[in-house]
C-alpha cells in the first residue's frame, strides 16, 4: 500500500536488509582511529617476548635466565618451572588435548615456546630475549604423517604416552590421536564391489596459514586491588576465552573481562588460546602491571593455528553414465605436536562429512586418522568452516576424476548427479540434513555467463596445436558448504553449546543499542546486524549502535568463525527484533486505542488495519514505552534472544575458472573467474561482494602458491612474507560475482552465511582448471600449490618443456 | 624486529664520510637506502656498531650525460631512475630493470649504489650494469678509481670495493642508436627476488649480431656474465639455431642454489627461458 | 652504545620533538611516542606496507626507516589526511566503494594512494595495481580498493562522483 516513492524514501531511511548500506565501521578506520590490540596503552604497561626453540624435537636440559634477568629493564623471565606451582605449564586445547604453555622438559616443534621475557619495552625485551640460555638435547624428528604410526616412530607426546584413550576414543599408538568414521562401511564397500566403474585418487591438501595482516597479541592487566583481570585480546571468541581463562586461573568469570577490540583479520587464526596469552596473564598477575604481548609475523606463521595438512584418498563408484553410487574416503590428518584443532567436541574432523557435496550419492563412508608430528599445532583455520575446505576439495576433485575416466564433460557430470530442488531438505548418507538448494539453475547461469561451449571449443583448438605455448584449462566447481555451527546437541566447544545471542535495548528517543555474542574482524557486523534490526523492528539502521567483543556487556556467544555469525547470531538478532516488534505492536495498539490484532507493522510504523492514515511510528512507540504502556505490560523496550539453531545452513555456489598455463615456465595466468554464490537472503549486497572478493583472493593464494613445508630435520621453511605467498594487487585476478537466492527454510530471515564459501569453493576450482589444462594428456590430479615451479615439473614430465 | 644498538652518523660531505669509514673500519656499515641493510639488522643477521648514512651527500646525487657517458650518482633511488627522462630516452634498459625491482615504497628509498655494492646475488642492478658495460666510481682515502662492472662482483656479499671505499657513482656509455635491450625477470610475485632473470643488450648490423651482452641474476653465488652464450650469437644471424645455442650456453653457465623458488633444474631451465625472452625482445627493439 | 638524541620533524603539519636511540624505528616512534597509531605493523621483513607513511613527498615503509633519519622531515600519516574536519577524497572513496574490511591495511593504503594520486591524477586500473603493489591486503582482494582510488581521482579532478554500490538496487525496490 502506499506511494512507491514514499516507500522508497522510507526504505532508504531505514537501510534495512537488502540494501548496500555503507559501513558504520569505516569512519574510524579511514582516519586511523581504529583500536587494535597493539594500539592499547595502559599506565605501567610492560612488554613480553617469547623465547622459542630452534629445534623440532629436543629435551630441554637447562634454562639459564640469569643474564636476561640481570639486563636493566627486565622484570621477569618465566619458564615452565614458574608456571608449575600454578598448574599452568600445560593448558587444555579446544580439541580435548593439552598443550605446553612453556616447554616442560621437551620441545615438540620448531619455535615452540620455552620462556617468556617481560621488560620495560619491546627494545629491552628483544635484547634480553637473546640472553636467555637454553641447553637442548636433540631427538629424532618425525615429519612424515604416514610414518607416525610405525612401530619405531619417535614418540612425540611422552606426557600422554601411556594413555590408550584420548578425547575422541581409543588410541592405537603414542602418536595416534583419533580415528573417526562416519557412514555405512559395509554397504559402501559392497557398492564398490558391484559398480560398473570405480576411480581412486590420492590428494594432499598442504599445510597453509591464514596470515591475517594483524598478528596475534594481547594486553593482560590484573588489578590487584579489585581482583579483576582485564585482557584485550585478538580473539574471534572472547566469551570462550573468558571461560577458558576462568578454568585455568580459578578467577571467577564475573571478575574476568575479555575485550576483543578492533581485529585486523581473523580467518580462524584467532580462535584458540595461545601460550603468549597465558604467560601475559600470569606475568600481569605476578607483577601487578599490565603486560602486552604482540607476536611477530614469523611467530604467527610458525606457531599459531595452521590450516589443512590433510592427506586424502578418495574413491567413487558409479555407473557407466557417471551417476555416482558410492563415495569412500580415507584421510591421514597431520595435527602437529598438540591437538589444538578447534572443532566441535564430537567431531574431531569437523564437518568433513559434508564431502558428499552437492550430489545425490546414496552410500558413503569416511575414515579420518589423526596423528601427531613434530610440527606446530592447529588444523582448523583459514575460512575452512571446520574442514569443509578439505571435504569440498575432495568431492570436487573426485567428480572431475570420474568425469575424465568416463569422458564426460565436467559440467555435464555434475548436472547428472545434483540433488534436485524438490529433494530438500535432503539427508545425506553421512547424516547431514541439507536445508535447501537449487544447484542446476546456478550452474546453468554460470555456464551461460562464461559461454562455456565456446570455451571448450577454444580449448579443443588450442589442444590441436602442438606448437601452442599456452595450455588452456577450464575448472568447474559446484560446492555445497555447511556453516552456522551449530545445534547444541551436535556442537559444543569445551561443553558450551554453540548457540549465539543478541540483546537489544531501545531508548526513549527511538534509537537503540544492540550487542551480540559474535565479534567482527572485518565482516561489517556493525553495519549488517543493524540492517536486520531495521527491517525487523522498524528502527533506522543509522540509529542503532551495534557492539560486540566485550564480555562484560555482550551476551554469551561462541564468536565469529566458520561463517556462523549470520546463521546463528543473525537469527538471534532477528528474533530479538521480533520480540521488540511484538511489544511495540502492543504499545502502538494501546496508543491507537485498538486491539493488537488490528494493528499491522509497515516498515517503520504500526498502522491501523483499514485506516492507513492512522498509525504510530516506531519512534513514537519507543517514547511511549517509557511512560504510557498498556496495563499488565512492563515499561521499557528491550529483548534478549539466545538462538540454538535447529540445523546448520548450507550455502552453495557454482564457480568457473579459465586459465592459461605456460608450458615452458609453468606460469599461470588466470583469464577469468566467475563466482556465483547462493547464501539465501542477502543482507548487504556490497558487503557480500567484498567477502567474496576476499575469499576468492585467499583461495587464489592457497591454490597457486601458499605452502609451509618442513625439511627432514623439522625446520619450517618459508615462514615469512618473503616466501609465504600473499598476492599483491598485481597478481590478484579480477573477480566476477553473481548470485541466486535460495533461502534457508529454518532460518528466521532465510539467511545462510557466505564469507567462507569463496575460499572453500575457489580452491578446488583453481585446481580443477590447472589439471584440466593437462587432462587431454592423461593427468587426473596435481597437488597444490600450483606454483610455476611445480607446474613446470608437470610440463617436463609430459615432455612439454624445451628439449634438454 | 629490533636491531642491536649502534651509533649513527650522518656526514655532510664525502670526505667526512670517508673519514668515518676509516675510523670505524669493519665495525661500520654504510647506509644507503637501507632496504637491504635495515631488514638484516632487524633480524640481527647484521650487527654493525656504526651506521654511516650517505643520505646527505650531494656528491652522490644526480643523473647527467657528459660526452656520450651517463653518470648516475650512487644515491639515486630506483624511483628516480624510473622517472628520469634522460634515462628513458638514452638508457631504457635501466628504467625497465628498475621497474621490476621490489615495490613502490622500496623504490623511493632503495638506491642504485646500494643495490650494486651489497653483493646479494638476488639484486638486479649487477646484471643490468654488466649488460650496459658500466663502470663504477669508487672513492677512497687514496683517491678515486674506476672499476668496470665486469669482474666487480666476486661472490655472495663480495665485490671489489675496498672496506675503506665508497661507491660514488656509476658511468654508463650511452648505448649506440639502434641497440635493443630487455630485462626479463621471472618472479613468484611482485616484489620477490628473481627466480631467474636475464639482462640483454643487442645490436644488429648487416643482418648479423654486431655485439651483445647477456648477464644473469640470482643464478649463482653472484651475477653471471654469460660470455660463452654471447659468443654463440656474436657475428651470427639472429636465427633459431643461434638463439638456441646461446640459450643452451647461458643455462650451462648457471650454478643455481635450490630454494623455495625452485630446484637447480628448474632455475637452470628458467635461466634459459628468460634469456630466450630477453634476446627475442632485445632483437625486436633493435634496429635490424 | 647508541646514546639518545633529540629528533625534530613535522608530523601532519605540526612540529614534534622526540628523544630516541639511533636504532629506534620510525614506526615505533610514531605509534608509541607520538601516539599516532594509524600506521600499523604487519610484518618484520618490510613486505606488507601497513606502516606506510608519506615522508618528504614519498611513500615510505616507516618500519624500514630510523627515526634519526627523519630529522627535519615532513611526515604525513593517515591522521593528517582529513583537513578542516573534511575527509579527503580518498577517505570518502574507500567508504563509498567498500575499499576496506578489517581496516588494518587501510592507513597504509590511503597514504600510498595519496602520493600516487599526487604524481598521477588519472591512473588506469593496471597503474593503480602496479603502483600499490607495496601494500598487502588479506580482506578485500584489492578490487574495491582500485575502485576507491578511481573514485578519489575523479573527485580530485572535480568530476561528479557516486558509489558503484547504490544503496538500493533498482529491482530490489520493487521486491517490497
Amino acid at each position: 500500500m502506499g506511494n512507491l516513492d514514499t516507500n522508497l524514501d522510507r526504505l532508504a531511511a531505514l537501510e534495512g536488509m537488502g540494501c548496500s548500506r555503507k559501513r558504520r565501521e569505516d569512519p574510524r578506520f579511514i582516519q586511523g582511529k581504529g583500536t587494535y590490540v597493539d594500539d592499547i596503552r595502559m599506565p605501567g604497561m610492560l612488554f613480553g617476548v617469547m623465547v622459542r626453540s630452534p629445534y623440532a624435537h629436543a629435551r630441554v636440559k637447562r634454562i639459564d635466565k640469569s643474564r636476561a634477568l640481570a639486563h636493566p629493564g627486565v622484570h621477569a623471565v618465566l619458564t615452565a618451572d614458574d608456571l608449575k606451582p600454578l598448574k599452568l605449564h600445560w593448558m587444555p586445547t579446544l580439541a580435548g588435548d593439552v598443550q605446553a604453555v612453556l616447554a616442560d622438559e621437551k620441545v615438540c616443534f620448531q619455535n615452540q615456546e620455552v620462556a617468556f621475557v617481560v621488560a620495560d619495552d619491546r627494545y629491552v625485551a628483544a635484547d634480553a630475549a637473546e640472553l636467555v640460555e637454553v641447553e637442548y638435547e636433540e631427538l629424532p624428528v618425525l615429519i612424515d604423517p604416514f610414518a607416525a604410526l610405525a612401530a619405531d616412530a619417535p614418540v612425540i607426546r611422552e606426557d600422554i604416552r601411556d594413555k590408550e584413550t584420548g578425547a575422541h576414543g581409543a588410541r592405537r599408538h603414542p602418536n595416534h590421536i583419533f580415528t573417526w568414521t562416519m557412514g555405512d562401511k559395509d554397504k559402501t564397500d559392497r557398492m564398490f564391489e558391484s559398480a560398473d566403474v570405480t576411480v581412486r585418487q590420492d590428494m594432499s591438501y598442504p599445510r597453509v596459514h591464514p596470515c591475517p595482516l594483524e598478528t596475534c597479541g594481547c594486553v593482560a592487566s590484573f588489578d590487584k586491588v579489585r581482583g579483576d583481570l582485564t585482557v584485550y585480546i585478538t580473539s574471534q571468541a572472547p566469551h570462550v576465552v573468558r571461560t577458558v581463562v576462568g578454568l585455568l586461573s580459578s578467577i571467577p568469570e564475573s571478575k574476568i573481562r575479555i575485550i576483543s577490540p578492533d581485529i585486523g583479520g581473523g580467518f580462524g587464526n584467532k580462535v584458540g588460546v595461545y601460550p603468549g596469552y597465558v604467560t601475559s596473564i600470569v606475568a600481569s598477575i605476578v607483577l601487578g602491571r599490565p603486560v602486552k604481548w604482540i607476536e611477530s609475523r614469523n611467530e604467527n606463521l610458525s606457531s599459531t593455528a595452521f590450516a589443512r595438512d590433510y592427506h586424502m584418498t578418495g574413491e567413487l563408484a558409479a555407473d557407466k553414465d557417471g551417476r555416482i553410487k558410492a563415495l569412500r574416503v580415507n584421510v591421514v590428518a597431520d595435527h602437529g605436536a598438540f591437538d589444538a584443532c578447534a572443532d566441535p567436541t564430537k567431531w574431531p574432523a569437523g564437518m568433513f562429512h559434508v564431502c558428499t557435496g552437492s550430489y545425490a550419492i546414496p552410500n558413503a563412508f569416511v575414515c579420518v586418522d589423526g596423528v601427531y608430528t613434530n610440527k606446530f599445532p592447529g588444523g582448523v583455520a583459514y575460512r575452512c568452516s571446520f574442514r569443509v575446505t578439505e571435504a569440498v576439495y575432495l568431492i570436487e576433485r573426485m567428480v572431475d576424476v570420474l568425469a575424465q575416466k568416463l569422458g564426460i564433460d565436467k559440467a555435464e557430470i555434475r548436472l547428472r548427479n545434483f540433488i534436485h530442488k524438490e529433494q530438500f531438505p535432503y539427508t545425506t548418507p553421512l547424516g547431514l540434513e541439507y536445508d535447501s538448494g537449487d544447484y542446476e539453475p546456478a550452474l546453468r547461469k554460470v555456464l551461460a555467463a562464461v559461454d562455456y561451449d565456446a570455451l571448450r571449443a577454444e580449448q579443443a583448438q588450442r589442444r590441436a596445436d602442438p606448437e601452442a605455448e599456452w595450455l588452456m584449462g577450464i575448472g568447474v566447481v559446484n560446492f555445497t558448504e555447511i556453516v552456522g555451527a551449530g545445534p547444541s546437541k551436535m556442537c559444543d566447544i569445551l561443553g558450551v553449546g554453540m548457540f549465539d545471542s543478541c540483546e537489544i535495548r531501545v531508548h526513549p528517543d527511538g534509537s537503540a543499542i544492540a550487542r551480540m555474542g559474535t565479534i567482527t574482524q572485518g565482516q561489517g557486523h556493525q553495519t549488517t546486524y543493524a540492517q536486520i534490526i531495521a527491517s525487523e523492528a522498524g528502527i533506522p539502521a543509522s540509529q542503532i549502535t551495534v557492539e560486540e567483543g566485550d564480555t562484560s556487556t555482550a551476551p554469551y556467544g561462541l564468536g565469529t568463525y566458520g561463517s556462523r555469525s549470520t546463521p546463528v547470531a543473525g537469527a538471534a538478532v532477528a528474533r530479538a527484533s521480533r520480540k521488540i516488534r511484538e511489544k511495540a505492536r502492543k504499545i502502538a495498539a494501546h496508543l491507537l486505542e485498538a486491539s493488537p490484532d488490528d494493528v499491522e507493522f509497515d516498515l517503520d510504523r504500526f498502522v491501523l488495519k483499514g485506516a492507513p492514515d492512522q498509525f504510530k511510528s516506531v519512534k513514537e512507540v519507543a517514547w511511549a514505552a517509557y511512560n504510557n504502556v498498556p496495563e499488565g505490560l512492563e515499561m521499557g523496550l528491550e529483548a534478549v534472544d539466545y538462538y540454538d539453531p535447529p540445523n546448520f545452513t548450507f550455502p552453495f555456489g557454482a564457480y568457473v575458472c579459465v586459465l592459461d598455463v605456460n608450458r615452458y615456465t609453468g606460469e599461470i595466468r588466470v583469464r577469468r573467474f566467475y563466482a556465483l554464490d547462493d547464501c539465501g537472503t542477502r543482507i548487504n549486497p556490497m558487503i557480500i561482494e567484498g567477502q567474496i572478493h576476499g575469499g576468492l583472493t585467499e583461495g587464489f593464494a592457497v591454490a597457486l602458491g601458499q605452502e609451509l613445508p618442513y625439511d627432514e630435520s623439522g625446520n619450517l621453511l618459508g615462514a615469512t612474507l618473503l616466501d609465504y605467498f600473499v598476492p599483491t594487487a598485481v597478481e590478484t585476478p579480477h573477480w566476477e560475482t553473481d548470485f541466486t537466492v535460495t533461502p534457508s527454510p529454518h532460518h528466521p530471515i532465510g539467511a545462510k552465511g557466505v564469507a567462507e564459501s569463496p575460499h572453500v569453493g575457489s580452491i578446488p576450482c583453481f585446481t580443477s582448471a590447472v589439471v584440466d589444462a593437462f587432462a587431454h594428456l592423461g593427468v587426473t590430479h596435481m597437488n597444490m600449490p600450483h606454483n610455476a615451479y611445480r607446474v613446470w615439473q608437470q610440463c617436463r614430465a609430459l615432455g612439454l618443456t624445451r628439449p634438454a | 624486529m629490533i636491531p642491536r644498538p649502534f651509533e649513527y652518523h650522518a656526514p655532510q660531505t664525502l670526505p667526512e664520510a670517508l673519514a668515518l669509514l676509516g675510523a670505524h673500519g669493519d665495525t661500520a656499515k654504510l647506509l644507503a637506502g637501507g632496504h637491504s641493510l635495515l631488514p638484516m639488522m632487524k633480524l640481527r643477521f647484521a650487527q654493525p656498531e656504526h651506521l654511516i648514512d650517505l643520505g646527505k651527500l650531494v656528491e652522490l646525487q644526480g643523473i647527467r650525460e657528459e660526452s656520450g657517458v651517463l653518470w648516475i650518482g650512487a644515491m639515486t633511488t630506483e624511483n628516480q631512475l624510473i622517472w628520469s627522462e634522460l634515462l628513458q630516452q638514452k638508457c631504457p634498459l635501466l628504467v625497465e630493470g628498475a621497474r621490476q625491482i621490489a615495490d613502490p615504497q622500496v623504490r623511493y628509498r632503495g638506491t642504485l649504489g646500494g643495490d650494486i655494492s651489497h653483493g646479494d646475488p638476488g639484486n638486479d642492478h649487477p646484471a643490468l650494469m654488466i649488460a650496459l658495460d658500466a663502470s663504477f666510481v669508487l672513492q677512497g682515502a687514496q683517491g678515486e678509481r674506476i672499476v668496470p662492472a665486469d669482474g666487480f662482483f666476486v661472490g655472495t656479499y663480495a665485490t671489489l670495493i675496498d672496506p675503506t671505499e665508497i661507491l660514488t657513482g656509476v658511468r654508463i656509455p650511452v648505448p649506440a642508436a639502434g641497440t635493443g635491450y630487455c630485462y626479463s625477470k621471472l618472479k613468484r610475485k611482485t616484489g620477490d627476488f628473481a627466480t631467474a632473470a636475464s639482462a640483454v643488450t643487442l645490436r644488429m648490423r648487416g643482418g648479423r649480431v654486431e655485439d651483445l651482452r647477456i648477464a644473469l641474476t640470482n643464478l649463482g653465488d653472484t651475477v653471471i656474465h654469460a660470455t660463452d652464450a654471447e659468443d654463440a650469437l656474436r657475428g651470427e644471424p639472429f636465427d633459431n639455431a643461434h638463439v638456441d645455442e646461446a640459450v643452451r650456453r647461458a643455462m650451462a653457465a648457471c650454478n643455481p642454489v635450490p630454494d623455495l623458488r625452485g630446484d637447480e633444474d628448474y632455475k637452470r631451465a628458467m635461466a634459459g627461458e628468460m634469456t630466450r625472452r630477453a634476446l627475442r625482445t632485445a632483437y625486436e627493439r633493435s634496429v635490424h | 652504545m647508541g646514546k639518545k638524541t633529540m629528533v625534530s620533524f613535522a608530523l601532519n603539519g605540526s612540529e614534534v620533538d622526540v628523544v630516541v636511540e639511533p636504532r629506534e624505528l620510525l614506526i615505533h616512534t610514531l605509534r608509541e611516542k607520538c601516539l599516532h597509531t594509524g600506521p600499523h605493523i604487519g610484518c618484520e621483513t618490510s613486505h606488507c606496507g601497513a606502516c606506510t607513511v608519506d615522508f618528504n613527498g614519498m611513500s615510505v615503509k616507516s618500519c624500514t626507516l630510523l627515526t634519526v633519519q627523519a630529522e627535519g622531515a615532513d611526515v604525513k600519516t593517515v591522521e593528517g589526511l582529513a583537513q578542516g574536519g573534511e575527509l579527503h577524497a580518498l577517505q570518502e572513496g574507500f567508504m563509498q566503494e567498500h575499499g576496506l574490511q578489517c581496516g588494518f591495511c587501510t592507513p597504509g593504503m590511503l597514504m600510498r594512494a595519496y602520493r600516487l594520486l599526487q604524481e598521477n591524477p588519472d591512473p588506469t586500473e593496471a597503474e593503480i595495481r602496479y603502483w600499490m603493489a607495496g601494500n598487502l591486503c588479506r580482506c578485500t582482494g584489492y578490487q574495491n580498493i582500485v575502485k576507491a582510488v578511481q573514485y578519489a581521482a575523479r573527485k580530485l579532478r572535480g568530476a561528479a562522483v557516486e558509489s558503484s554500490h547504490p544503496l538500493i538496487e533498482a529491482d530490489a525496490a520493487h521486491a517490497h
